[in-house]
């Protein structure tokens, strides 16, 4: 065969990698406003001038007075706050509510699957509407209360998904071995099931507090004078954003990246120690008859 | 089963359920019942079965109506186009980088999704090197913007969705047996017809619930159309948002969202029944059953 031509070649290389180039750019494509706001962040500005902008010269500024803006701060620890009770209540809820889908055939399952279901497909702004229409009739004070509620309503669903993909591929086998042993079905669940969850309990719980924590529709709704981080973006956006409040983002962005891959990296060491699983055991070596005394 | 063990399910359901019930529920029951009201903000709004809140919310906002079907439909296909190939290439051609492009692809969810809008933004904003690209290419005209055009909402809710589109994609494309595809080659079927005939039917399931996923909550946005649009760009979401909070006109605010409630629920109720509620809950179950 000929040598081809350097241009031919190329053009070979990229006919067989299009897919893995396309796949690099689209996924740059996804991360482009993840780098703007993490390169804003340093980026140094005119002091009297509240800006989202790219500018000369890099500065540590915006990072060392992230937490200098008090109303900033007050939004922070309300969100916090209210990710933290939301997450406690909805990821014990859900995984209930995930256990008895999975483990207990009863009446009404349809219609318990599709009241969990719905609310997910619900656009937000219908949650956030109907939420704010009850809490008129009822002239009930809105704020941290009625924040707190509707969170918990959205997060549920998505505890239960994450957990109950969990329990479907769960091995009965342990549990029965500790049945088996004279563990009574609390003990077996305290000391087999709950730890052997505990990995998908987890990232439902981080699920549900980066939903809370990330909420604006309904929340927007809901809040009355309730001012969350989202609520205090979206009220100074109008304005021009402090530059504090990228150097926040890309902080919040490190740490649930963080939490996310601890959360993998468990998740896949608890499925290893859960795999003492018959097929697993088949696979292993064993030793072929005959040759195991010659060695 | 003794009466006691029968009722442990419904002991475990029952809180979540109950929530669910109270806060989601009746909450569009008190919608409903906010929607036939009649009045004005001043005198307050008296419940009078005024029916006629649901066709005066379609017939007034008819412009917003048929823009938020477009910008959402238009979104969708543009995710689905963006999506398929990324999700194909991460299932069969990303070998050890496939975890860190799954990662890649939910990176967006790290960062509050306001943030990332306001980011676009910026990023398309009259004096950004982007937009003199394009000016330069002739795609955008020389005094013309990006920002504040149907153009930029669309690119927005494309953007904010995409994740919504490829993780179905992937999740039924990673379960695709390419034994079948193998078998079409083997049978002299062009790289092409394998497609469309073998993988394409195949991962149709994984494509209607990314179209749903993404078409459902773009339809509803507000966040793309009021910080990336201009007034001429605003959707249904805006003018529910805009009833609601702004101008205080419940019922007709109310009527509205109860339509598009209604809408929803009778596709997604439709694509249940035929499918399943494995989309939405990461499935199998429905399968063994």
């Amino acid at each position: 065969m000929r040598p081809r031509s350097a241009a031919a070649r190329a053009w070979a290389w990229l006919r067989r990698n299009a897919l893995p180039i396309y796949a690099g750019l689209a996924v740059a494509y996804m991360l482009i406003p993840i780098v703007v706001i993490a390169v804003f962040s340093f980026g140094a500005t005119p002091k009297d001038k509240l800006t989202f902008g790219l500018n000369e010269g890099f500065t540590l500024e915006y990072w060392s007075s992230a937490f200098s803006l008090p109303q900033l701060n007050e939004a922070l620890e309300t969100s916090v706050r209210l990710a933290a009770f939301s997450t406690a209540i909805s990821t014990a809820i859900g995984t209930l509510m995930a256990i008895a889908l999975v483990r207990h055939r009863f009446r009404g399952r349809r219609l318990t699957n599709l009241l969990i279901v719905i609310p997910m497909a619900t656009p937000e702004v219908v949650i956030g509407a109907s939420l704010l229409s009850m809490f008129i009739y009822y002239s009930f004070a809105l704020g941290f209360t009625t924040l707190l509620l509707a969170h918990v309503m959205f997060s549920i669903s998505f505890v239960v998904v994450v957990v109950r993909s969990r329990l479907i591929g769960f091995d009965r086998n342990l549990e029965e071995a500790a049945a088996d042993l004279g563990a009574t079905p609390f003990a077996t669940f305290r000391t087999v099931t709950l730890p052997l969850l505990m990995p998908a309990i987890v990232a439902a719980g981080l699920l549900a507090f980066a939903l809370s924590i990330d909420d604006f529709v309904i929340s927007n709704f809901n809040s009355g004078t309730t001012v969350t981080f989202p609520l205090y973006v979206y009220g100074v956006s109008l304005r021009g954003i402090p530059v504090q409040v990228n150097a926040l983002a890309t902080m919040l962005f490190v740490v649930a990246a963080v939490a996310a891959a601890l959360v993998l990296i468990q998740q896949r060491r608890a499925e290893r120690m859960a795999a003492v699983r018959p097929e697993v055991a088949a696979t292993a070596p064993r030793p072929v008859p005959g040759t195991a005394g010659a060695q | 089963m003794s009466l006691r063990q029968r009722l442990v399910p419904y002991w475990l359901l029952g809180p979540g359920l109950l929530w669910l019930f109270v806060f989601f529920v009746v909450p569009m029951y008190f919608m409903g019942e906010l929607a036939l009201r009649s009045g004005t903000l001043v005198t307050g709004y008296s419940f009078e079965w005024a029916w006629s809140n649901f066709p005066d919310s379609l017939t007034g906002h008819t412009e917003q109506i048929v823009r938020s079907f477009f910008y959402a439909g238009t979104a969708t296909v543009l995710a689905l186009l963006i999506a398929y190939p990324l999700a194909y290439a991460i299932a069969f051609r990303a070998g050890r980088w496939r975890n860190l492009l799954l990662f890649a692809v939910i990176a967006p969810f790290f960062t509050t999704y306001l943030i990332r809008t306001i980011a676009w933004k910026t990023i398309l904003s009259d004096d950004s090197p982007l937009v003199s690209v394009l000016q330069t290419l002739a795609l955008v005209p020389p005094d013309g913007r990006v920002l504040a055009t149907s153009g930029a909402v669309i690119a927005g809710l494309t953007y904010n969705f995409l994740p919504f589109m490829v993780l179905p994609l992937y999740a039924n494309l990673e379960r695709l047996d390419l034994r079948l595809v193998e078998a079409a080659k083997d049978l002299y079927s062009s790289s092409r017809a394998a497609f469309l005939k073998v993988t394409l039917p195949l991962t149709m399931p994984g494509i209607v619930a990314g179209v749903l996923l993404t078409f459902i909550p773009a339809f509803g946005d507000y966040i793309n159309a009021q910080l990336l649009g201009g007034t001429q760009q605003s959707m249904v979401g805006n003018v529910i948002q805009g009833l609601y909070l702004t101008q205080r006109d419940y019922p007709e605010a109310a009527a509205l969202s109860f339509l598009m409630m209604a809408l929803i629920l009778a596709v997604v109720v439709v694509y249940i029944r035929f499918a399943g509620t494995g989309a939405f809950m990461g499935s199998e179950e429905e399968v063994r059953r």
